[in-house]
């Protein structure tokens, strides 16, 4: 993980500037969405990618037009990461009509099949196989298109974890399966649900490729995975990433997270994702505290704009429900 | 017309269907060298090469999960596994996964993908490889469930599953792959939902599907001598299901019998039986009668299997009650 903070060998400022607007778009989505959710606003469930911005972000920016991902039931972040409408997220969430899923998917599915994104998932584990799935449609259809799952580290202990990415390494598939091991299946530290916490090593139990990489740092994950896609582009997949992380908060919105460890949420917390991605923008692309400024104030507007656009936006009718329900 | 075996009938389907659109495959366990347990794939890997015709480790839950996601990015797969008991491994990819995408996406998501499998009793397989499990599926709103009896809707019916937009539980029968039929030359499709009159008669309606509608003619050839007309209706797909052509019957003979192999509690003929009730109920001339397998897993000793699924005297019997020609069982109790 070496970096040389300025010099030719210092990463584009584009891409450090796409880094921190990206991680920095996922916290004020989350911290925004958080207060309308206890106003009433946002109903049913909500789980917070706080504290993980670093992972999408990096993952995300490392993929192509064409590319498939699959996400968890802790899904903002991907689809903000790949680079979702938020006007359209925030109004799936409200229920609307103009919602990415017409309000019938709510924050555990957000799908947009138009662009590659297969969807959030609200069965830990499921979005493996169904992106090995997306892989595979791919091989047989002679693309190049790469299909990266996003699972966590509850899921590791599913049986589709080992059953997918077996069928991924039989077939030659690429396929990258990133866990964000942010250390807790809801409330049990992982440390309680394997004996072998490194997760990274279940994929050289089967002869898959596997990194470790600190999940809190944007530029890293992007760095291993730009390597990754080129293998996979080559033939050389499937690869697994274990991203370390931290939540911020509990499970979800009304899960307090008193299981977790002052002391390690203020580690992590001091190592948070945004200010990293912000961080770097500003030591190795040399940006000012101007551009910073200008750039935090057009994502707040953004959320902003999609909170009015939501709000101003038709309920769904009843009526076209059952014509909807009527073809089942 | 030509005479085939319902096993050729499907690899027919498939062949077509994979010849007209490259981006149909398949996978399954022992399917590609081998040509799978019932040769229904015999030949496609020579025909179509590996990448369009693969084994898979044995991991149901993994490999139907993979066919979903390879329909929900737009590929044509079939998944083949070879036991409907050991589809349950892989339920959360059908009843969570398969089944919602559609509605979870707003309409926007389709799942084309197919899972063939085979269920039912036959020559002593024992409780985990004998059962009929379609009510499962029938009881998930988004499957498409499909029971084939004879070789032409097979292969009809497989084209159109391979043409169409939504999850296909496809269930072959393991007593029907050596059964002969004639099949229509040339292309041959059937859609969904259009039932099939397999005998036409006037006194009673039979309704059943896959084995038992071959249960159901024999029971009215016999009824036949017995000078009693029987129709039998095969409705071929269970989801979604010909409705009208089963009320139309019954609004002809007055008379319903439902026969399933599956067990009687919560399965498709009662659900039939209340749609029949409450919608032909001024029809109906006596109570509609269910013949349907035990309340009880499936036991190896062949005598205990077969006394487990419905015979042809149970429907003769079923039959005859409801033309009042014999004492209600209930009275003797």
């Amino acid at each position: 993980m070496a970096k040389t903070p300025s010099g030719e060998n210092a990463p584009p400022k584009a891409l450090l500037e796409k880094l921190f607007r990206t991680a920095y778009s996922i916290r004020v989505f989350e911290t925004e969405g958080i207060k309308l959710y206890r106003q009433g606003l946002i109903r049913g469930y909500f789980h917070p990618y706080l504290g993980q911005e670093g992972i999408a972000t990096g993952a995300c920016a490392a993929l192509s037009k064409g590319d498939y991902i699959a996400s968890t039931h802790r899904g903002h972040g991907h689809c903000i990461a790949w680079g979702a409408d938020i006007k359209r997220m925030v109004a799936e969430l409200l229920q609307k009509e103009t919602g990415y899923c017409r309000g019938y998917g709510g924050s555990m599915h957000i799908a947009d099949i138009t662009t590659g994104n297969l969807g959030a998932n609200g069965i830990v584990g499921a979005g493996t196989p169904l992106g090995v799935g997306a892989a595979l449609a791919a091989q047989v259809r002679g693309s190049d298109a790469v299909t990266v799952t996003f699972t966590t580290d509850g899921a590791t202990n599913n049986g589709t974890f080992m059953e997918s990415l077996n069928l991924a390494a039989i077939w030659n598939l690429n396929f990258i399966l990133i866990i964000e091991n942010n250390q807790y299946a809801v409330s049990t530290p992982i440390g309680d649900s394997t004996r072998e916490t490194d997760l990274y090593k279940r994929g050289t139990a089967i002869g898959v490729e596997s990194h470790l990489v600190d999940g809190n740092d944007p530029l890293a994950v992007h760095d291993l995975m730009v390597e990754a896609v080129k293998k996979c582009r080559a033939g050389q997949g499937p690869i697994l990433i274990e991203a370390r992380t931290f939540r911020h908060m509990g499970h979800h919105v009304n899960d307090p997270g008193k299981y977790m460890p002052e002391d390690k949420l203020k580690y992590y917390k001091e190592r948070d994702p945004v200010d990293r991605a912000r961080n770097d923008f500003i030591a190795m692309g040399g940006a000012t505290a101007a551009e910073i400024a200008t750039i935090e104030k057009q994502v707040q507007d953004e959320f902003e704009e999609a909170v009015e656009f939501s709000k101003n936006s038709p309920e769904v009718s009843v009526e076209e429900f059952r014509e909807f329900a009527a073809v089942y | 017309m030509r005479e085939i075996m319902y096993r050729d009938a499907l690899r027919e389907a498939i062949d077509e269907e994979m010849a007209r659109n490259n981006q149909v495959f398949i996978i399954g366990e022992g399917i590609a060298e081998r040509g799978g347990s019932y040769k229904v794939t015999e030949g496609l890997l020579a025909k179509y090469g590996a990448k369009r015709v693969r084994d898979t480790p044995i991991a149901e839950a993994g490999m139907i999960g993979v066919g979903v996601g390879a329909a929900i990015a737009g590929g044509r797969p079939i998944v083949e596994i070879l036991y409907v008991d050991f589809a349950m491994l892989g339920m959360d990819m059908i009843v969570n996964q398969a089944a919602k995408f559609r509605l979870m996406t707003g309409g926007s998501g389709s799942v084309p993908f197919v899972m063939r499998t085979q269920g039912g009793t036959g020559g002593g397989v024992a409780a985990q490889h004998s059962q009929s499990l379609e009510a499962m599926f029938y009881s998930v709103p988004g499957l498409r469930v499909v029971m084939p009896s004879t070789p032409a809707d097979a292969k009809g019916l497989l084209k159109y599953a391979l043409r169409q937009d939504d999850p296909v539980m496809f269930l072959e029968h393991k007593h029907l792959y050596m059964t002969k039929g004639m099949v229509p030359d040339g292309e041959h499709i059937v859609e969904f939902g259009i039932g099939d009159i397999k005998r036409e008669g006037k006194d009673v309606t039979i309704i059943a599907w896959s084995n038992m509608v071959h249960r159901a003619l024999e029971a009215a050839a016999e009824l036949a001598k017995q000078g009693i007309e029987a129709e039998v209706i095969d409705p071929r797909t269970l989801v979604p299901l010909d409705k009208q052509m089963i009320l139309k019957s019954v609004a002809k003979t007055k008379r319903a019998v439902i026969v399933q192999e599956a067990c009687r509690r919560g399965g498709v003929a009662s659900d039939i039986a209340s749609i029949i009730q409450a919608e032909a109920f001024y029809e109906l001339d006596a109570p509609v009668e269910i013949v349907a397998g035990l309340d009880i897993p499936v036991p190896f000793n062949l005598v205990l299997e077969k006394a487990s699924v419905p015979q042809k005297d149970d429907v003769i019997a079923a039959a005859r009650r409801s033309l009042h020609l014999d004492a209600y069982a209930l009275a003797a109790e």
